[in-house]
């Protein structure tokens, strides 16, 4: 299982796109490339913008499928946090 | 071109300080205000400066302000953005708890770093710093992304501790918003540009439902909800047209996919901005738990994009 610390890379308030991108590209996919289940540890993150999710998400499902929700944990998600990811996870849903 | 100072405008008033503006002439800035006093909302400053700031100094010509107010157009940092001497002492305050004067952000990095030194600034609660910070953050990505200028955003604020409201303005001479959605769009006027830039789902960078890696088309949507929920003023100026959510009325909240559903105020065939210009107000007081707001935002968001795929459904033919 592939760990990352989102609070490490963004900080407490996780907006930048391009953040968001270089760990899409660098850490995701590659992980789940090789079937390995990726855990995002939002610990610290206090808010995070929508834009900030779907570059990080977005197109890990576009590309992976939806199935590649299944392989990934949201772990210490504030209430904002979480249900910015579930907005974009539903859209990305409804959108596929 | 021409501005004016007005004695007041603010989001509820603006419109006159729009209509006069006049871009005819764009190598010369005159800039003119109300001899007697002069309270104006950051989104004023923030267009002036964005105006000046394609201009040399010597092609400037302000007037000589009159106003006993006009030390804060001084202090937010107006002339020095200009780089226009005036003759004024100031006596410098310290700026936490009252404002962010007028400042350029050009790349993502000088986002993140204002985003960060922003809160300390305005002495904000979490609870308030979380819609400022995401309203800043979204809109200011918007001109970096989409306005394709290396002039970047303008931005600044002001905090009014006896309403407990934090005004906001944003400005860039980027391509404007028409040029922008067409990209991936038809829009045959600005005004039917800013609609589509402000509904859930709808980005210029693809036609897609789901956008692209990058965009979701959600930002606007988001900044207009967030001004709806908690009662305050949003607008959005460009090319000829404005658009202004104006404060609503309803007793049961309710979001709308269609900004022209809403509560608003429209203004065509204006002078031309190029580039695009966006005030909101935010009421400390009245502001919605965060994330009480994105359960609206999701209902709304997710049933939009749901009734566009089904407009796009064929029909089975029963012959």
């Amino acid at each position: 299982m592939k760990k990352i610390m989102i609070y490490e890379y963004a900080g407490s308030f996780a907006e930048n796109k391009d953040v968001a991108r270089d760990l899409r590209i660098q850490q995701i996919i590659p992980s789940l490339d090789i079937k390995e289940d990726v855990t995002l540890d939002f610990s610290g993150v206090d808010s995070a913008t929508q834009s900030f999710i779907h570059a990080l998400l977005s197109d890990v499902i576009r590309k992976k499928g939806v199935e590649s929700i299944d392989h990934m944990y949201f772990e210490n998600c504030t209430e904002t946090v979480q249900k910015i990811i579930t907005i974009v996870m539903d859209y990305m849903q409804e959108a596929l | 071109m021409r501005i004016h100072f007005p004695n007041s405008a603010f989001l509820g008033n603006i419109d006159p300080f729009i209509k006069n503006f006049d871009s005819e002439n764009p190598e010369v800035l005159n800039i003119t205000a109300n001899k007697k006093w002069i309270s104006v909302h950051p989104v004023v400053l923030s267009m002036v400066a964005a105006l000046g700031s394609k201009i040399p100094a010597p092609k400037i010509f302000c007037e000589k302000l009159e106003a006993k107010s006009k030390h804060y157009l001084a202090r937010m940092g107006l002339f020095s953005f200009l780089s226009i001497s005036y003759d004024m002492k100031i006596t410098e305050h310290e700026s936490a708890g009252r404002f962010i004067p007028l400042t350029r952000i050009k790349n993502s990095d000088e986002l993140t770093r204002f985003i960060t030194d922003m809160v300390p600034l305005l002495h904000l609660e979490p609870k308030h710093a979380e819609p400022i910070k995401y309203v800043i953050s979204e809109l200011v990505r918007n001109v970096l992304e989409h306005a394709n200028t290396p002039d970047g955003a303008i931005i600044c604020a002001q905090y009014y501790d006896k309403s407990k409201l934090i005004r906001i303005g944003i400005a860039d001479t980027g391509v404007g918003i028409k040029q922008s959605i067409n990209f991936s769009h038809n829009a045959h006027t600005h005004l039917e540009a800013i609609k589509l830039a402000l509904t859930p789902g709808i980005t210029g960078t693809t036609r897609h439902e789901g956008g692209t890696e990058y965009n979701m088309g959600a930002g606007l949507f988001f900044i207009r909800s967030i001004a709806k929920v908690n009662r305050d003023f949003f607008m959005i100026y460009s090319g000829d047209s404005m658009y202004k959510l104006l404060k609503s009325k309803q007793n049961r909240l309710e979001l709308f996919s269609d900004p022209f559903q809403e509560r608003h105020k429209i203004l065509e065939h204006l002078s031309y901005w190029n580039g695009t210009v966006v005030g909101i107000d935010i009421s400390l007081e009245a502001t919605k738990e965060f994330s009480k707001l994105l359960d609206l935002i999701r209902g709304t968001f997710v049933d939009t994009i749901r009734e566009r795929r089904k407009e796009k459904y064929r029909k089975p033919r029963f012959i």
